[in-house]
């Protein structure tokens, strides 16, 4: 087995784990060794995270291992995404995500941020917890063509329109596609906050991306992977969001 | 020191000499679309079913929230889940929204001293819900976050746990009807989140004083052996000062825990209360086997 094939195998099975030194290690040295970013990325990662979610959804794995999963990931995306930026793969839009005023429940934005920037967005997370004026000044500072405001609650939900009256106060509300997205939302929520568009799920959160971006004009025809890396994530993606609606409390 | 709160025919004395105060946590439609669909079509065949069961398993005080996601119902649809609850079982409730009408609504149709759930130390939600804490005469958690999000120094979170105690006694709302919420997160995003919780309850103790409750299933989110790391969280919480929670009675594994540690907290003489719970578990079973 040549180097480049065992390094491979090693961010697999690290990143299967969630051992996120070694993933950074090994995708450095592959780095160093003049591997094509995007052999590692699709070669390694992506199958790795994708079986993660395949434990996950066969009930073998948990939250936790998830998690470290895909912090082993990140820290690799950190070393590969400036040489992928050099390869000319050029972001294919920038989206804002913040979890709204009031909620702290992250691990479903998080993952939908992992699942965007594998597809080709460049993300700017505000985290969580944010008030409608941090909204404001980010969309005016950051000008993304999306916006993706997270609710776990249904007593945070209300954030969303709050937001959006935000942005349309500050005249940005045209300059911005906003989706929406969590736990208790449904699509009739979405709609009656105006937002303009819903995603049950991350991988659904992709694919909502490149169409309200294709509606508003732009080319999404990136990615190089025929949104392969969506496909990836979505069993994990979305068998986190079901555990995450279990988790409140068991519906008998 | 003792909050006490009521129902028309109950009090319950919530207190470090007093046995450990179980607020049941099931009404409430968030992950629950059985429930969520009833509470919007009006329906209170399972909040009823919920009130029972939850008494039956030795729930002291029945937490009622009624968050469905459709906009502006919520205050008719608690204050009908109160008026339904009131009616099913004789325990004080908490009124559990962060929708200050639907607080409102619910205090107005409430009869006792109710628990209101909840207020945060952001200047907004002080100056909105603890007058209408003040106005009803009712008791209210106090949850120690502020505008910045939630702190992980149990420092910083006693610091706003005493401004909400502060702010409470400005609008006529003494220290023992404010019960602090010293926060649970999940321990499946960090390892650190129950130690934070359990050092913020000791300082609570020692330096306010206050009673505490807290959601304690949070703690456990994303893991297997749920019910049996939220009993391992209680029975520390317990120990370290936490004097009721918000859980659900329904789990026999969190029910007998709490009863276990009240005991070895010398809150239950002669285990009394301890055996009297095992007897009424053992008739029910015996009647329904």
């Amino acid at each position: 087995m040549s180097r480049e094939e065992e390094i491979k195998e090693g961010l697999y099975e690290h990143t299967l784990v969630g051992e996120a030194a070694e993933v950074v290690e090994l995708t450095q040295e592959g780095i160093d060794l003049g591997m094509d970013p995007l052999d590692i990325l699709f070669g390694a990662l992506i199958p790795s995270l994708q079986e993660v979610g395949r434990l996950f959804e066969i009930g073998e794995y948990f939250v936790p291992e998830m998690l470290v999963a895909a912090r082993a990931m990140q820290g690799a995306m950190a070393l590969l995404r400036p040489l992928l930026v050099d390869k000319g793969a050029e972001p294919i839009g920038k989206v804002v995500m913040l979890t709204v005023k009031g909620d702290v429940h992250d691990i479903g934005k998080n993952l939908c941020n992992i699942m965007l920037e594998g597809e080709g967005f460049e993300i700017v997370d505000l985290g969580v917890n944010v008030k409608p004026e941090d909204v404001v000044a980010a969309t005016q500072e950051h000008q993304p063509q999306l916006l993706g405001f997270s609710a776990f609650l249904t007593t945070t939900m209300p954030f969303f329109k709050s937001n959006l009256a935000a942005l349309s106060d500050a005249g940005l509300r045209d300059s911005v596609k906003v989706m929406v997205g969590g736990a208790p939302v449904t699509q009739e929520y979405a709609d009656s906050v105006g937002a303009d568009g819903f995603a049950p799920d991350a991988s659904a959160a992709v694919r909502l991306a490149k169409q309200l971006m294709v509606d508003m004009g732009y080319d999404v025809s990136m990615g190089g992977d025929d949104g392969e890396g969506a496909t990836a994530l979505a069993s994990a993606v979305q068998a986190v969001e079901e555990l995450m609606v279990k988790s409140g409390q068991h519906e008998e | 020191m003792n909050t006490v709160i009521s129902s028309a025919k109950q009090t319950v004395v919530i207190g470090s000499d007093h046995p450990f105060v179980i607020i049941g946590e099931r009404i409430n439609p968030t992950g629950r679309k059985v429930l969520t669909k009833q509470m919007i079509e009006r329906d209170m065949t399972m909040v009823c079913r919920d009130a029972r069961r939850q008494v039956e398993a030795h729930a002291h005080v029945l937490d009622v929230n009624a968050g469905v996601p459709v906009d502006g119902v919520e205050p008719e649809i608690l204050r009908q889940a109160i008026q339904a609850v009131q009616k099913t079982v004789d325990v004080p409730i908490s009124i559990d929204s962060s929708v200050v009408e639907a607080l409102e609504e619910g205090l107005a149709v409430y009869e006792g001293k109710a628990l209101v759930n909840s207020v945060t130390y952001e200047e907004e939600r002080l100056e909105t819900v603890l007058p209408l804490v003040n106005k009803y005469g009712a008791a209210v958690v106090g949850v120690a976050n502020d505008d910045t999000g939630i702190s992980n120094d149990p420092q910083e979170r006693l610091r706003i746990a005493t401004q909400i105690v502060e702010r409470a006694a400005d609008h006529g709302i003494p220290a023992e009807d404010v019960i602090i919420d010293p926060l649970a997160l999940t321990v499946s995003a960090d390892d650190n989140a129950a130690l934070v919780t359990l050092e913020t309850i000791r300082l609570i103790r020692e330096k306010l004083g206050v009673n505490m409750t807290c959601g304690a299933s949070n703690i456990s989110f994303g893991l297997p052996w749920r019910p049996t790391v939220n009993a391992a969280f209680l029975s520390m919480a317990i120990a370290a000062g936490l004097t009721s929670a918000i859980t659900n009675p329904l789990e026999a594994e969190i029910r007998h825990t709490i009863y276990a540690a009240d005991l070895l907290m010398g809150h239950d003489a002669y285990a009394g209360n301890l055996i009297q719970a095992f007897r009424s578990e053992r008739k029910r079973q015996q009647a329904s086997g």
